[in-house]
């Protein structure tokens, strides 16, 4: 398949993200203007950093004037599930795949990036693929930043909270189908999710961060379905 | 310690990209060890578990029309929905629920 087909491929379906991120930063881009940002500040920040609970974060941070190294604690802590999502997506290229690419596909490691490329059906992913859903992404959310900045009320209400669930739909659309022939993938989605309910509804429990609860919950499940069952030799990503 | 709004900025950037540059740039071989290449493989499905449920009730204006779309939502994908398709008709649900509520 050549590269353009692979970029068209992965661009198609990073439209669901172009939308879901039109709706988030568009809220982004109103809590930075509320929060003293200028506008070109506030589309510079989506530009560069592209991730919503870490620049959410660090509004407080900018608007409290608080030190460089708290900024710098919280991003870490904030944006360290992207650590697990690299390493997980590292064993997805080739190796034999040229170094740069590692570079330029690392700024795109979104959750929704991750995810869509985690779900393509080869066991090697092309970068072709990762750099057509950063092309389609990406925009949506420097444009959702910009509108948010400019006017709050460019979307309807209604159309903004309907954007709301696209990102959720995708992930859906992302762990469901492949759970339909694998028990193992069906008890981890639903135990999954049944202990990110109790995670947040459960006093204490509740008191840990959205970023921290993925941490925790991913090396306990991944490590308990990873002991007890171990994958087998490929062929486990044809779905 | 305060205030360079551009020096934030560049903080920012930098500790968010090499979080998730350091892994991709450092892990180049595929890994052997039956564990580590098990549980990598299994990521995915916990992040985006958790991350989706309960947040996703959180993410309209109201709890009714974001738990129709999630409820519709894993019966499209079950049945076989494509990425596009399930995020459109996730979308319209909430859309249209909240027409009556």
């Amino acid at each position: 398949m050549s590269k353009f087909t692979l970029f068209k491929r992965g661009f198609r379906n990073g439209i669901p993200i172009f939308l879901g991120y039109l709706a988030v930063s568009f809220t982004f881009g109103i809590a930075a203007r509320d929060a003293g940002l200028t506008s070109f500040q506030a589309v510079l920040i989506s530009a560069t950093n592209l991730t919503s609970a870490g620049q959410f974060a660090a509004l407080g941070i900018i608007a409290t004037q608080a030190s460089y190294i708290e900024m710098a604690l919280t991003q870490l802590v904030i944006n360290l599930r992207y650590c697990l999502m690299s390493s997980s997506l590292s064993q997805r290229f080739d190796e034999k795949m040229k170094p740069h690419h590692r570079f330029f596909i690392a700024f795109g490691v979104t959750d929704e990036i991750f995810g869509v490329s985690s779900a393509y059906l080869q066991e090697n992913v092309p970068p072709a693929y990762c750099y057509g859903l950063i092309a389609a992404s990406w925009p949506g959310w420097v444009l959702g930043t910009a509108l948010g900045c400019l006017s709050g009320s460019i979307l309807p209400a209604s159309v903004l909270s309907a954007l709301g669930v696209a990102l959720y739909g995708m992930f859906i659309a992302i762990i469901v189908p492949p759970t339909k022939n694998n028990r193992v993938l069906l008890g981890i989605v639903i135990i999954s999710m049944l202990l990110s309910l109790v995670f947040a509804i459960t006093p204490i429990l509740k008191g840990i961060s959205s970023g921290f609860r993925v941490i925790i919950l991913t090396i306990i499940i991944a490590g308990a379905a990873a002991y007890f069952f171990p994958v087998e030799e490929e062929g486990h990503y044809e779905r | 310690m305060n205030g360079n709004i551009a020096l934030y900025m560049l903080i920012m950037a930098g500790v968010t990209y090499l979080i998730r540059m350091l892994p991709l740039a450092l892990i180049k071989k595929k890994i052997t060890n039956r564990f580590f290449k098990s549980f990598l493989y299994y990521v995915p499905f916990v992040t985006l578990a958790v991350m989706t449920f309960p947040t996703i009730l959180n993410a309209t204006d109201s709890v009714w029309s974001a738990a129709a779309a999630f409820v519709v939502a894993m019966i499209v994908a079950y049945a076989g929905g494509g990425l596009p398709t399930v995020a459109t008709i996730a979308c319209a649900v909430v859309f249209i629920v909240e027409l009556f509520i």
